[in-house]
């Protein structure tokens, strides 16, 4: 049966300066149904759900919602019309609590009557089947219950489309599910649900329709069920790419220790516990995975080892040396070099003001000679980059801030490499990359194996830790919850162990 | 009269001479609280000052003085408002730059108004009134209560404004701008019209203060009449953690010890000899209390009494 369009987006069309997000994009949402907006990173997929959600203006193109024309000027009118968006990055209030970032904007009358808003809020819990503690405060909440609370705040409005900007990134699987359930719930109340993702399992999975989105512009909408994982792949990258992660296999001799991690214990700026007792070994021409969810230690291990972060106690032994107490210039030095990408990519490792020469100077400046920067070397060495790999830019001259997502994480790793390291560790490398992208950086990771590097790469998509890695560490609050065969462990079981509950048996999966 | 009536009347002044910093102090609070750091209330105060000054001179009419001060003042304020929230400027060099416009502009009106008093009549209806029941209650009656009508408002005005703030929907509207004006904006509040009503709010308390000055305290125009009582609001700001009834203690404190600052200049007897304290050292101590108050709040890290999160970054929309 052939459900009632809701919305209709007619050749919508926005710019940024020079660059194009959004180019005569046609997409149209029914009544009950999830549709997923599929495409690489720098599509334009956020920027049309911000156009929807009144966040954005758009500079052309028409928003018809049940067949009448309408304009969203600000986000509110799109909240009256019953349009909801859960951002990527969430829009909450850290010092207020659930409650509080739910009504804010909403309650009528002067005062507010908690008791009647508490309420509200759990009946449309019950409804969809969500919960909450409506007084928690936002700080003190996981990832997923902030999700929760972003979902709540839709519902709250009276949101008749849902938009989830790529919900599932920060989400264990069970969580994910319980995700998944909650939107089958509101198909089944009429809503539609638009889900951005670039996961094509997750894709397949959920949605009823998919539209797929190419450098700005929509290139099809189709039927989830007579679709192909690879027919999606190929119409989002614009050529077939093979979906396989490989596991290479390295030559033997080059297989000896070179990390060994005993009883790490690293104090947190709030002086808790934010790694302890953590002991591993790592060898080069190896990739030893992290799992966790956010904030498990994994940022703050990854300062101890590059010294970055006062270590409590414990030894870091890099080729037979305890490097604890030198200085990071010292531990780089040695061949010990540290990606890291933050979630909003340039709080570590870039500076986001200067251009990509200036970037790549950063830490290989030290090795020059005297009192004056030799940029021409550096401009040498940025064209390397730039070309090994394929960071589209203007030029070298470019202010690493204005070029996209994925072009500044291939600016960061490429100069980590480009120092040759013994151990190269990488926290989240792909984050926010499409497709095409992130196989890119899963195929330098490989070289880097071959060539005998020691990888720790700190990861969150489980299905590419699980496909990557040789042997996958999973991290609970700071400790070490079991390092675990790749192979023989499913995706399942490594949720358990990140929110920290360990299978029946033990230490069943330590190899 | 006794020690305790010495005591009372002590205290008494220092609650007028808490009056202005407690005006001022409440205006911080409102610009802060939607995340605009306004330096300008120095500025605002000046203006407040003077028009509220030369309005009562010129109309002999109280009400309209007083309505000419915050209008003043809110003047002020909307020049801070353009620049920072339209135009997206720098929020510390345009406050700076209010503070330094009010000062010449202040002395610019006032100009030829030194040397002239103040109406009878304007004087008389903003006198010290005993307000019923209130005022007969025994030590703190007549501290707070035998006041002019003028000082009590700002009482008033900082209980309304904890109300406001923590118990109705625009001060929870309010707050969430302060913190996050994009999560504001996405959940339906108009950021800019927010931050807008609360900075005009703000410049008007602001000039209420600097009006106090020359209306009911001194009474009378000086050039640079505030002498810095607005930056010391500024700092009590920090030291009430964005909380108007701890404004209330902390613009009255400082009230108290400018008022001890009067006293101590002529010495004070101890053991015998009679001690004199630079008032330089009384005028550093605002200062000194809120670096500690300042050290104090970063080390006990409870995230309720922190600034709002957005305090001095511009907002755009459609940032990328």
């Amino acid at each position: 049966m052939e459900k009632e369009v809701f919305i209709k987006l007619e050749n919508i069309s926005k710019t940024f300066g020079p660059v194009k997000a959004n180019r005569n994009i046609n997409l149209e949402l029914r009544k009950g149904e999830i549709h997923a907006l599929l495409g690489e990173n720098g599509s334009g997929k956020s920027t049309l759900m911000n156009i929807l959600s009144g966040i954005y203006s758009p500079d052309g193109g028409s928003i018809m919602l049940d067949g009448k024309q309408v304009a969203f000027d600000s986000p509110k009118e799109a909240i009256e019309a019953g349009i909801g968006m859960v951002h990527q990055h969430f829009k909450l209030v850290d010092v207020l609590s659930a409650q509080e970032n739910i009504i804010a904007g909403q309650c009528k009358g002067v005062f507010i009557n908690k008791a009647k808003m508490t309420e509200s809020i759990l009946t449309i819990c019950k409804k969809y089947g969500l919960t909450v503690n409506p007084n928690k405060k936002i700080y003190n909440m996981s990832v997923s219950e902030k999700q929760t609370v972003e979902i709540i705040k839709v519902l709250y409005r009276g949101a008749k489309v849902l938009i989830l900007d790529e919900p599932t990134a920060v989400l264990t699987p069970q969580e994910t599910r319980v995700l998944f359930e909650i939107m089958r719930n509101m198909k089944r109340e009429g809503c539609a649900v638009v889900i951005i993702t670039h996961k094509m399992n997750e894709v397949m999975e959920i949605s009823d329709r998919v539209t797929v989105l190419r450098k700005g512009e929509s290139i099809a909408t189709i039927d989830t069920s007579s679709a192909t994982p690879e027919q999606l792949t190929e119409l989002m990258v614009g050529k077939a790419i093979d979906l396989d992660l490989e596991r290479v296999q390295v030559d033997p001799a080059l297989v000896k220790e070179v990390l060994k991690v005993e009883n790490l214990t690293v104090l947190n700026g709030e002086r808790r516990e934010a790694v302890s007792n953590v002991s591993f070994t790592l060898s080069g021409g190896e990739i030893l995975g992290v799992a966790g969810i956010a904030d498990s230690g994994q940022k703050e291990l990854c300062e101890a080892i590059t010294g970055m972060m006062k270590i409590k106690s414990g030894k870091v032994v890099f080729k037979g040396e305890n490097i604890v107490g030198l200085s990071p210039r010292d531990i780089i030095k040695r061949g010990v070099s540290l990606s890291f990408v933050p979630e909003d990519r340039l709080g570590m490792g870039l500076v986001a003001g200067m251009n990509i020469i200036d970037n790549v100077l950063l830490k290989s400046y030290q090795n020059m000679p005297g009192l004056f920067v030799d940029r021409k070397e550096g401009r040498k060495k940025a064209e390397e980059i730039v070309q090994r790999f394929d960071i589209s830019t203007p030029g070298t001259n470019q202010i690493v801030k204005r070029l996209s997502g994925g072009n500044i994480q291939k600016v960061l790793l490429g100069r980590e490499i480009d120092l040759e390291p013994e151990l190269l560790i990488t926290a989240y490398p792909v984050r926010g990359l499409d497709i095409g992208a992130s196989y890119n950086i899963y195929d330098v990771l490989n070289q880097q194996k071959q060539k005998g590097v020691a990888v720790l790469f700190i990861g969150e998509d489980l299905d590419v830790l699980l496909g990557l890695c040789d042997r996958l560490m999973v991290m609970h609050n700071g400790k070490i919850m079991d390092i675990v065969d790749p192979k023989k462990i499913t995706k399942d079981e490594v949720g358990m162990l990140m929110v920290g509950r360990r299978p029946e048996g033990g230490e069943l999966y330590y190899d | 009269m006794s020690w305790l009536n010495a005591v009372e009347l002590f205290l008494q002044t220092a609650v007028q001479m808490g009056t202005p910093l407690l005006f001022g102090t409440l205006g911080g609070i409102l610009s802060e609280k939607v995340g605009h750091l306004n330096l300008g209330v120095e500025g605002m105060m000046l203006m407040g000052a003077v028009m509220g000054f030369q309005v009562g001179v010129l109309t002999g009419n109280p009400a309209l003085a007083v309505l000419a001060a915050g209008l003043a003042g809110m003047i002020g304020a909307l020049i801070y408002a353009v620049i920072t929230i339209t135009f997206m400027g720098n929020q510390v060099v345009t406050g700076l730059a209010l503070t330094i416009f009010g000062t010449g502009f202040s002395s610019f009106i006032g100009a030829g108004l030194s040397g002239v008093s103040l109406p009878e009549n304007v004087q008389a209806s903003l006198a010290a009134v005993n307000i019923p029941l209130l005022s007969k209650i025994p030590f703190f009656g007549p501290i707070f209560f035998q006041q002019s009508l003028y000082s009590l408002s700002a009482l008033v005005l900082a209980v309304l404004l904890y109300v406001y703030l923590n118990k109705t929907r625009y001060g929870l509207n309010m707050r969430m701008v302060g913190e996050n004006p994009s999560a504001a904006e996405a959940s339906g509040i108009n950021a800019t019209l927010y931050k807008y009503v609360h900075i005009l709010a703000g410049g008007f308390c602001c000039g209420l203060g600097g009006a106090f000055l020359t209306l009911v305290f001194v009474p009378r125009w000086q050039d640079n009449i505030t002498a810095g009582q607005g930056w010391i609001a500024v700092a009590l700001v920090i030291f009430a953690t964005w909380n108007p009834l701890k404004a209330i203690f902390g613009a009255y404190f400082f009230g108290m010890l400018r008022g001890l600052g009067f006293k101590l200049q002529s010495g004070i007897p101890i053991f015998g000899h009679n001690v004199v304290i630079p008032a330089q050292i009384l005028d550093m101590l605002p200062y000194i209390m809120t670096i500690a108050v300042l050290v104090f709040i970063t080390m006990n890290k409870k995230k309720e009494n922190q600034a709002p999160a957005w305090l001095g970054s511009p907002y755009f929309r459609e940032e990328r």
